[in-house]
C-alpha cells in the first residue's frame, strides 16, 4: 500500500542529478532516492527476495550493491555501457513482474538478473556524477543509501506471511511492472 | 536475561560500528594538532579518517567471524605491525599507489562477505599485512610531526580498541546477525570499488 501511495505521487524519472557537486555524504546517501525508477527497482529487489526465502532474502540485496558499485566504477572511468537507460527501465519492469508473478525462478538466474540490472543502475549513477572531492564520502552515503532501500523492500515484503499480505505485494509488483513499462518507454522515446 | 543482555550490547555495538563508518567526515590524510599532546593527535586523526575506520573495522569483523583465537591473534598482530609499519614509512616516506586503501577496502569487504572457513589461520597473516600497510601510509603522512613515536602510539591504541570491539561483538554469531555481518562486508567492499572509481576517474 506505501508503494502504491509512493507511485501516485509519481513525476517524472530523474533518477540521477543533473547539475551541483556530490559534496561528500548527504550527497551520496540522497542520490539512491533521487528518482522513481532507481528506488522502484532497489524496492523490488528486497521485495522479491523476502518472497523466495531464504538465502535469496539476502543474497539479492547483496549482490545488487555490489555489482552496482562494480557499474558506478564502469562509469566512473569512463567505459560504455550501451542502453543504459533501457536497461534501468526494463528493471523495474521485469524486477516487478517477478514480484507480481511471484516467480521461483533458480537461485543463480535471480543472482544473474538483479546483478545485470544493478549494473545498469549502478554504471547510470557512476556516469552522471559530477566530479567530488571526496569520493568516500560519498561511495559510504551511496552504498548505505542502496541498502536502506532494500531494507525498506524487505520490510515492505514481510507481510507476505498474511494471505493479504501476499496478494498486496503482487499488486505492488504489478504497478512497478507497470511504472517500468513508463520508464522504458520513456527511454526508448 | 543474561543471553537478552548480550544479544542487545551486540546490537548496540553494530549500531555503533555502523554509525561510525558513517560518519560524513572528510578524509584527512594530514596530522592535526589537538593541543592535547601526540598521543591524543594519533587518536583524533584516527577518528577522523574513516577510511581507516572502515577497514578496521572490517578487519575486526572478519577476526571476530573466525573464532576466539583468531580473534585474539589479531588483536595484539595488528597493532603491533602497525606500529612498526608507520615507524618504516617515517622513515622511508616513499607513497604508495593512491588506489591502496580502496584495495584494502575491497579485500577486506569481500573476506568478510565471503565468510570462508579455510581462512581462519590466514586471518592473523592478513592482518599483519594489513597493518603494516595501513601504519607505513600513516607514518608517511604525518611526515615530520612532533613525537611520531607517541603520535602513532595513539593510532595503534585506536586501532587495537576497534579490533577488539569489533572482533568480540561478532565472535560466535551465528543465524541472521551473522548474514547482517557479512551483508556489512559486502557493503564495505561495495564502498572500495566505488572508491576506486572516483580515484582513477580524470576530473
Amino acid at each position: 500500500m506505501v508503494i502504491v501511495g509512493m507511485l501516485l505521487l509519481v513525476s517524472s524519472a530523474e533518477a540521477h542529478v543533473q547539475h551541483g557537486g556530490a559534496v561528500g555524504f548527504t550527497t551520496g546517501f540522497c542520490h539512491p532516492w533521487s528518482g522513481w525508477d532507481h528506488i522502484l527497482a532497489m524496492v523490488a529487489v528486497g521485495v522479491w527476495g523476502v518472497q523466495l526465502g531464504r538465502p535469496a532474502i539476502w543474497l539479492l540485496p547483496v549482490t545488487f550493491p555490489v555489482i552496482m558499485s562494480i557499474g558506478g566504477f564502469l562509469g566512473l572511468v569512463g567505459c560504455p555501457l550501451p542502453g543504459t537507460e533501457i536497461g534501468i527501465g526494463l528493471s523495474a519492469l521485469l524486477l516487478g513482474s517477478m514480484v507480481a508473478a511471484e516467480a521461483r525462478p533458480p537461485l543463480w538466474l535471480a543472482v544473474i538478473m538483479v546483478g545485470i540490472f544493478g549494473l545498469y543502475h549502478g554504471h547510470a549513477h557512476g556516469t552522471e556524477l559530477p566530479p567530488n572531492e571526496d569520493g568516500l564520502s560519498y561511495s559510504i552515503g551511496f552504498v548505505i543509501a542502496t541498502g536502506c532501500l532494500h531494507g525498506v523492500g524487505i520490510t515492505l515484503g514481510l507481510v507476505h506471511h498474511w494471505k493479504a499480505g501476499a496478494v498486496a505485494l503482487r499488486i505492488a509488483g504489478t504497478v512497478i511492472a507497470l511504472a517500468g513499462v513508463i520508464f522504458t518507454w520513456r527511454a526508448i522515446g | 536475561m543474561k543471553f537478552f543482555g548480550q544479544r542487545k550490547n551486540r546490537v548496540t555495538g553494530l549500531a555503533f560500528l555502523f554509525f561510525a563508518i558513517g560518519l560524513p567526515i572528510r578524509a584527512q590524510a594530514h596530522l592535526v594538532t589537538t593541543g592535547l599532546g601526540p598521543v591524543y593527535d594519533g587518536m583524533e586523526h584516527m577518528l577522523l579518517s574513516p577510511e581507516q575506520w572502515i577497514m578496521i573495522a572490517g578487519l575486526a569483523l572478519l577476526a571476530g567471524l573466525n573464532g576466539p583465537s583468531t580473534g585474539r591473534a589479531v588483536l595484539f598482530s595488528f597493532p603491533v605491525a602497525w606500529l612498526a609499519g608507520g615507524w618504516a614509512g617515517h622513515f622511508i616516506q616513499q607513497p604508495l599507489p593512491a588506489l591502496m586503501p580502496a584495495m584494502t577496502l575491497l579485500i577486506v569487504g569481500g573476506l568478510v562477505a565471503a565468510d570462508l572457513k579455510v581462512l581462519r589461520n590466514v586471518v592473523p597473516v592478513i592482518a599483519t599485512v594489513l597493518g603494516s600497510f595501513q601504519g607505513y601510509l600513516n607514518g608517511v603522512s604525518f611526515g615530520a610531526a612532533n613525537g611520531i613515536t607517541l603520535v602513532l602510539l595513539g593510532t595503534a591504541i585506536v586501532a587495537f580498541v576497534i579490533v577488539a570491539l569489533g572482533a568480540g561483538l561478532v565472535v560466535g554469531v551465528q543465524g541472521w546477525r551473522r548474514i547482517a555481518v557479512r551483508v556489512a562486508g559486502s557493503w564495505m567492499a561495495a564502498i572500495g570499488i566505488l572508491l576506486a572509481g572516483w580515484m582513477i576517474r580524470k576530473p
